[in-house]
């Protein structure tokens, strides 16, 4: 097995979906709030996981413009569920170690009194292993 | 001991492929009382079942194992075969290994040992077997057809063209069915009552047929050929007999509030209605639950107005018991319901609408008198999205798994008819698949596109939103161009699923018609036998079946009537010989196994017994073989061990389970 089939199966196994359940009917993407800000969209990320392309994935602005809304996952017919394969490839990422978005000593320069704090501390949770 | 002969069949390499037939052949020739053995690449063909012959005579075979498909498949072949050469056709068993053994298993040596252990168990049956003759019973020459849609109508029409008796039941005031709400139909663009109701009109005229509208099946028994039902006839509260059909009782009725079925809730009726001007009977029925008189004792207005004396408050509910031969279920559908849809703003706005009242909103008759426009305000639309699949192919606990086949055509058919008659409008299809097979179907949907410019875009809605001005925002995919589209639309259409009507299960259940998880009603074989149901005498018509549109409907009816005539032209029917057998010796007439037939087929009778030089009065079983399906649950359920089940008995079942455990 290669690497990257490896991670294709890791992501499957972190999300519980089968991606081949997908029909390819764009209702991700059509529902997405954050579409406009990602490079690959929530429909296209069915077939990265199906052709193990996940270093693209992994390295995509995507994986960290979902806003973990759940709409997709809401609202898809054939329950494959793209924002579940978004969340497994960030998760994947966060469990690698060094690879973490977001580490400790960054969060003081995150710091704004706008931002409720709870907000960080989900982040950290969420993007930190 | 019997003379076995055991046939092993290739099945050409269904069989064979997995199982290695030789080997099967040399072991079990070596079986005690087989006095034959041997293979063949086509057992069911002509030339298969002469082996049989041939061996059977000279041989001297007293009993024949075929080793071959299930026995749904061939299993009347080879006893047919076995009664041509001269034996019992109950002395054949078959051993299933091809869906019990080569289709299931991938190792030839695993499987070649199983068709080995199923060969073995079929000839520890055969020994035990005994020759058993079947009973006839009579044949009803009258069908009865439960719905009077499309399907119902041309099942009757066909059956009573036969010459033969029809009832049919249909559950609202009026026959016509789904088909009556259409307003043109795809892909010729025939207004779709002027094709209808003169078949309406020739089923009721017709005088073969019996039509009980407002109608619902109460009690099915008996069995096949000979089925007693109980019909009843709800409470009209109108003289079927006096009534002219003039209607001034609608027009007077000072109740009009309720939602009218016929035009899916978009306008109101009267208490006291027909469903549309065409009904058949042009009598109309007082809907109790909506009538002031009935809700208050006041009013009586139409009693009134009537010329022809023709309402009675005073009506109740009839029951008409009659006898069948044959039942066809041609019971229909309708379309789910969208409440777990919110994202199609559905129950939100009142511009967004189902096909169905989109096809209401069309027609003349309807609520808009034909004129397309939103139904919030009146306002002529300038752009109507239409969405495709919604609740259709779906798995995800909200819709329907399966693609509900007739939404394709009839989307077409809406965005060419509102392009042909309001060219200002604009029209867009949004659709994951076009599927358009049919004779003409595709060459119709193109010219939507080319002709008609309908602007179809291959993704899925995701949300629609009413905006404060009465828009609809549509945001959707359109995958080939991988963005996200947002429009506005002043109306939106949706192709919702269709399901089995709701009744359908009360109706199968009656009928012991089995169905499967989406309430389809299951044919007997999906490919050989798709108008049958498993239970003999019960025929399938139309979308009870599964979705399908107008001319498959129509098909099917037609096929359905025949195997009906088939039926009800015999004159009499050979009954299954393995029913149930009581030994009165045994029976201590406990009454157990009366109560868990569910076929009401055991009764009870006192016999004079002489036990052992004392005479005495028992009481015992007694299995009326006519009525009695063979299902065995009184063997299951007899504490004493004296009920039987001729061709499965206790002693040949054990013998085949010491078969495989040897």
């Amino acid at each position: 097995m290669s690497h990257g089939a490896n991670k294709a199966e890791k992501i499957k196994e972190i999300s519980g979906v089968n991606p081949l359940r997908c029909m390819k009917c764009g209702k991700c993407s059509a529902t997405c709030p954050a579409f406009d800000e990602m490079d690959i969209k929530p429909h296209q990320f069915v077939s990265y996981v199906i052709n193990d392309d996940i270093e693209a994935l992994t390295s995509s602005k995507s994986l960290w413009k979902c806003l973990s809304c759940f709409a997709c996952i809401e609202r898809c017919p054939r329950d494959v569920k793209p924002g579940k394969l978004i969340d497994a490839a960030r998760q994947l990422v966060v469990r690698e170690k060094g690879a973490d978005y977001l580490k400790a000593d960054e969060i003081p320069e995150l710091l704004d009194e706008e931002l409720p704090q709870q907000l960080l501390v989900s982040a950290f949770r969420r993007y930190r292993r | 001991m019997q003379r076995i002969g055991v046939f092993v069949c290739h099945c050409g390499s269904n069989i064979a492929a997995t199982v290695d037939v030789k080997k099967v052949v040399e072991i079990i020739s070596k079986e005690p009382g087989v006095a034959h053995c041997e293979d063949y690449q086509y057992m069911c063909s002509e030339a298969g079942q002469a082996k049989i012959l041939e061996a059977v005579k000279e041989k001297n075979l007293s009993g024949i194992v075929v080793c071959s498909c299930s026995p749904r498949m061939h299993e009347g072949t080879f006893r047919k075969a076995a009664e041509r050469a001269g034996l019992n056709p109950y002395m054949v068993e078959i051993a299933n290994i091809r869906e019990h053994c080569s289709w299931i298993h991938k190792d030839m040596e695993e499987a070649t040992e199983k068709a080995v252990i199923l060969a073995r168990a079929a000839i520890a049956k055969v020994n035990l077997n005994a020759p058993l003759f079947p009973g006839e019973s009579r044949v009803t020459k009258r069908a009865l057809v439960i719905g009077g849609g499309i399907a119902g109508i041309q099942t009757a029409l066909d059956i009573a063209d036969a010459g033969y008796e029809v009832d049919i039941v249909e559950k609202t005031p009026s026959i016509g069915g789904r088909m009556s709400q259409l307003d043109k139909t795809f892909p010729t663009l025939d207004c779709s009552a002027c094709i209808l109701t003169p078949k309406m009109v020739e089923a009721a005229a017709h005088e073969k047929i019996t039509i009980y509208t407002y109608s619902e099946v109460d009690k099915v028994s008996g069995f096949v050929g000979d089925f007693t039902v109980d019909i009843r006839k709800k409470a009209r509260s109108v003289d079927m007999d006096k009534c002219t059909g003039c209607g001034l009782c609608q027009e007077k009725c000072p109740s009009k509030k309720t939602p009218s079925e016929f035009n899916r809730g978009l306008n109101t009726r009267s208490a006291i209605y027909t469903p549309f001007a065409q009904a058949i009977p042009n009598v109309p029925v007082i809907d109790r639950d909506a009538c002031i008189k009935f809700k208050t004792g006041k009013c009586g207005l139409c009693e009134k107005v009537c010329q022809a004396g023709a309402i009675n408050y005073d009506q109740t509910d009839e029951i008409v018991t009659e006898k069948y031969g044959a039942i066809v279920v041609a019971t229909g559908f309708d379309t789910i319901k969208l409440d777990n849809y919110d994202e199609y703003a559905y129950n939100q706005s009142p511009d967004v609408i189902t096909s169905l009242e989109l096809e209401r909103v069309m027609n003349a008759a309807g609520p808009t008198k034909g004129h397309l426009e939103r139904l919030s305000d009146g306002k002529h639309p300038e752009h109507i999205v239409f969405v495709q699949c919604v609740g259709s192919r779906c798995n995800d606990n909200r819709g329907k798994s399966y693609c509900s086949k007739i939404c394709c055509m009839y989307t077409a058919k809406h965005a060419m008819l509102i392009r042909d008659k309001y060219p200002d409008v604009k029209v867009t299809v949004f659709y994951i698949d076009v599927r358009t097979p049919g004779k003409n179907f595709d060459e119709f949907y193109r010219r939507a596109v080319e002709e008609y410019g309908v602007n179809y875009i291959k993704g899925q809605v995701g949300k629609v939103a009413p905006q404060p001005d009465g828009k609809l925002l549509v945001q959707a995919s359109d995958l080939l161009d991988n963005k996200q589209i947002k429009m506005e639309a002043d109306m939106v259409v949706l192709a919702t699923a269709i399901e089995p009507s709701s009744s359908v299960r009360k109706i199968a259940t009656m009928l012991t018609a089995s169905i499967d998880t989406n309430n389809f009603l299951t044919e007997s074989h999906a490919k050989l036998r798709p108008v049958e149901s498993p239970t003999a005498g019960i025929f399938l018509s139309g979308v009870c079946q599964g979705p399908k549109d107008i001319p498959e409907t129509v098909a099917q009816a037609g096929a359905a009537a025949v195997k009906a005539i088939g039926l009800l032209a015999k004159d009499k029917l050979l009954t299954n010989p393995c029913t149930a057998k009581s030994d009165e010796l045994l029976c201590n007439g406990c009454s157990v196994c009366a109560n868990v037939c569910p076929y009401g087929a055991i009764s009870y009778e006192v016999i004079q017994v002489n036990d052992h030089g004392i005479r005495e009065e028992r009481r015992v079983a007694r299995v009326n073989n006519a009525l009695c399906q063979g299902c065995g649950a009184c063997t299951v359920a007899c504490p004493s061990g004296a009920m039987d089940l001729q061709g499965f008995s206790n002693r040949q079942i054990i013998a085949e389970v010491d078969a495989i455990c040897r």
